[in-house]
């Protein structure tokens, strides 16, 4: 397939990981942003192809997972008032809140659906007049921007039936928390490629620069990856802390202002809490309140809402690139995909879904 | 009798547009569904008998014995619909024994409303499909629910097959050093589903795989290759049947990801969903475990068979690595890396970004 096959040529990759291997004099610990790059180097075994000391950290880029769990109570509340249609995109259904998922929310009764886009959520709006249409607004800056649209043209249409539950967050301030917390460990980044094509590549120049840091933006392929990390790792030997493309096929330093546009006009930057982190200071995305109309968290009282996490789950760390999910008590044993106790075994994408997926201990 | 029983048993069931829940219920609008559509669709001595069992003469030997349900939406998709699905797959269960299809029995669920026109285009391709597997459909069972209560039509079928004598094919004749073949690209049919289920138009001319496996099977017996266990990889895809085999054999597997083929549309579409293509359902494909000596006539056969339109060699099978734990499959990706090919928790689910 073109575009694919070029970026997953064993030669390249090879090529690539000699050139790391001849240029790394000393341990590096390079945090891959986003959990589809995690899912990409445990599915290909990328980490196994880099030099001994070269260590590979997983980041927090996995909105499945640092959804919190307020929000996916609240979720569950909503979906199960009467009247109500709940959308979302398909892996926010397994995800636990604190005693239940979307999927048992369906089974036992609320009207829960799958969708592809939000433009879809807003179509099932326009058929359903005398119900209400809420739909599950997750991600990062990568989906905003249509989530944005379909808020913007629900105003547009008059269709008042239509709210969106609003959990977006942002990349560059949990990079900096990141770089900012006592025991960090991280010497450089794999910034996420896609997100970089909506928003730019200026939001990350202050942070290499304060922190000292490389950050590559780079794509999600075996051939990115290994050229992201190659260039980590010049420019950390090399003593030089910038922002650099890898993922230049796709992502311009200016963003695609058309999407920063919208998600500009309906979005405001608010503090989120991160499942696993905490809350961190402008992390996060919210509507404007012109258009609270929209806002399902505003429009269903769900009462209040108390969360619990289990104790022994150390996704947290995990998340901020401190532990592996192998050095977890509970990992491939009281906490699996079936029964997961945390925010990073959830979802395909989080870091210890990954490794339990490709390489349970003692494969 | 309200008005509405009269309305149901007048006009006559052939001026019916749609279906009815009296053409469940036993009585006259039953009866008129039968002689008017499943007879004479379905013929054979033992339908027309219309006695509450078929009896059919039997040979000497085994017979081979399958029960599924099907439940696809759309009811019609490209390349099938869920008669040929249901035909189809009753037969390839049988063939994956090495049986012969012979009787299918078929309960339909049919949802109050559902056009007649489409239970015409079902039943017309359920005919089409046993009829090329030379299949006789001898008995079946129609029950209506209330409109809401169903999507269409479910279907649901019981296939009764017979094994030629001599051979054995099942997972626990599964060997260390059997080679594993696939006999065509993988994933059309769940891409091709799904596709038209959300509307994706790029997929543009994919057409589910659905189809008879009989004849292959036979070919590869006549030609005196006999494997040591088939199965065909429909829901959870290559990855789930390749794990059932090695669980249910108690061996390992080792998976060559580049010699798996996938059709480039499909592998476009997972790309886009996020999905991964060994865990996508095929329903006109094959896994056969085959001893190595047989390796080579095994291949031979399949490139001559229409039914196997891209065979591939894909792994081979060896000694559990640590016995006593359970078989696992183990896939060597295109880098050369090893990873575990693991079963997935359930569904595989589109992925936010």
């Amino acid at each position: 397939m073109r575009y694919v096959d070029e970026y997953r040529d064993a030669d390249v990759c090879r090529r690539y990981a000699s050139a790391i291997t001849a240029r790394a004099t000393r341990a590096w610990r390079i945090m891959e942003v986003c959990g589809g790059q995690t899912h990409s180097i445990v599915r290909f075994g990328i980490d196994a192809l880099l030099p001994p000391g070269l260590e590979l950290l997983h980041g927090p880029g996995c909105p499945v997972c640092v959804t919190p769990l307020e929000m996916l109570d609240r979720a569950l509340a909503i979906a199960a008032k009467p009247g109500v249609i709940f959308c979302s995109f398909g892996d926010m259904l397994r995800v636990p809140g604190t005693r239940s998922d979307l999927f048992c929310a369906k089974s036992e009764g609320a009207d829960v659906r799958i969708v592809y886009s939000p433009l879809d959520a807003l179509e099932i709006a326009r058929q359903n007049p005398g119900r209400q249409v809420v739909f599950f607004g997750v991600g990062f800056e990568t989906t905003a921007p249509a989530n944005a649209m379909a808020v913007r043209e629900a105003r547009r249409r008059g269709l008042c039936n239509f709210s969106m539950l609003v959990s977006h967050v942002l990349v560059p301030p949990a990079l900096s928390a990141i770089l900012s917390a006592p025991d960090g460990r991280v010497d450089a980044f794999l910034a996420a490629g896609h997100v970089c094509t909506v928003m730019g590549l200026d939001e990350y120049r202050p942070i290499a620069a304060r922190h000292h840091t490389p950050i590559v933006v780079t794509g999600f392929e075996p051939a990115d990856l290994l050229q992201g990390i190659h260039m980590c790792v010049v420019q950390l030997e090399e003593g030089r802390a910038e922002v650099e493309n890898q993922y230049a096929r796709s992502a311009r330093p200016e963003g695609n202002r058309e999407a920063m546009h919208v998600v500009a006009e309906v979005f405001r930057v608010v503090p989120r809490k991160w499942r696993g982190i905490g809350e961190i200071p402008a992390s996060g995305l919210g509507l404007r309140p012109e258009y609270a109309q929209h806002d399902a968290e505003a429009l269903f009282d769900v009462g209040t809402i108390s969360t619990e996490e289990p104790s022994v789950c150390i996704s947290g760390r995990v998340l901020q690139g401190i532990e592996k999910p192998s050095a977890c008590p509970a990992f491939g044993t009281r906490c699996t995909p079936e029964t997961p106790l945390g925010a990073t075994m959830v979802s395909s994408e989080g870091a210890c879904a990954a490794y339990y997926r490709y390489r349970r201990a003692g494969s | 009798m309200t008005a509405r029983d009269f309305e149901l048993a007048c006009p006559p069931p052939f001026r019916h547009r749609t279906v009815q829940l009296a053409h469940g219920g036993g009585g006259r609008l039953s009866r008129e569904l039968v002689e008017q559509i499943f007879i004479p669709a379905f013929g054979g001595a033992a339908l027309s008998a219309r006695h509450d069992s078929a009896v059919v003469e039997v040979p000497r030997g085994r017979i081979a014995l399958t029960t599924d349900g099907y439940v696809v939406r759309p009811l019609f998709f490209p390349g099938g619909d869920i008669g040929k699905l249901a035909v189809c797959g009753t037969i390839n269960d049988l063939a994956m024994t090495g049986a012969a299809p012979r009787w299918l029995a078929v309960a339909f669920v049919l949802e109050e409303g559902l056009p007649m026109e489409d239970l015409h285009r079902v039943v017309a391709s359920m005919r089409d499909a046993a009829r090329a597997s030379g299949m006789e459909i001898v008995t079946g069972d129609t029950k209506v629910v209330d409109r809401g209560k169903g999507d269409g039509m479910f279907i649901t079928t019981t296939g009764v097959g017979v094994v030629p004598e001599g051979i054995t094919i099942e997972p626990r004749a599964v060997r260390p050093g059997d080679v594993v073949f696939v006999s065509g690209d993988l994933g059309r049919h769940g891409i091709a589903v799904l596709s038209t289920r959300e509307g994706l138009t790029i997929t543009g001319a994919l057409e589910s795989d659905c189809a008879p496996l009989d004849g292959l099977v036979a070919a590869l017996l006549s030609a005196g290759v006999v494997p040591h266990c088939l199965r065909d990889p429909t829901r959870g895809g290559l990855a789930s049947a390749l794990n059932e085999i090695a669980l249910d054999a108690g061996v390992d597997i080792d998976i060559d990801e580049r010699a798996v083929p996938v059709n480039e549309t499909v592998a476009g579409a997972c790309e886009l969903f996020g999905l991964d293509p060994l865990y996508v359902a095929c329903e006109g494909r094959l896994v056969a475990f085959v001893p190595e000596e047989h390796a080579a006539a095994a291949i031979e056969v399949m490139r001559a068979h229409p039914a196997a339109p891209e065979p591939a060699r894909i792994g081979t099978v060896r000694d559990n690595a640590a016995p006593g734990r359970a078989g696992r499959v183990t896939l060597r990706s295109r880098l050369g890396m090893n990873r575990w090919l693991d079963i997935p928790a359930g569904e595989q689910l589109p992925r936010i970004c």
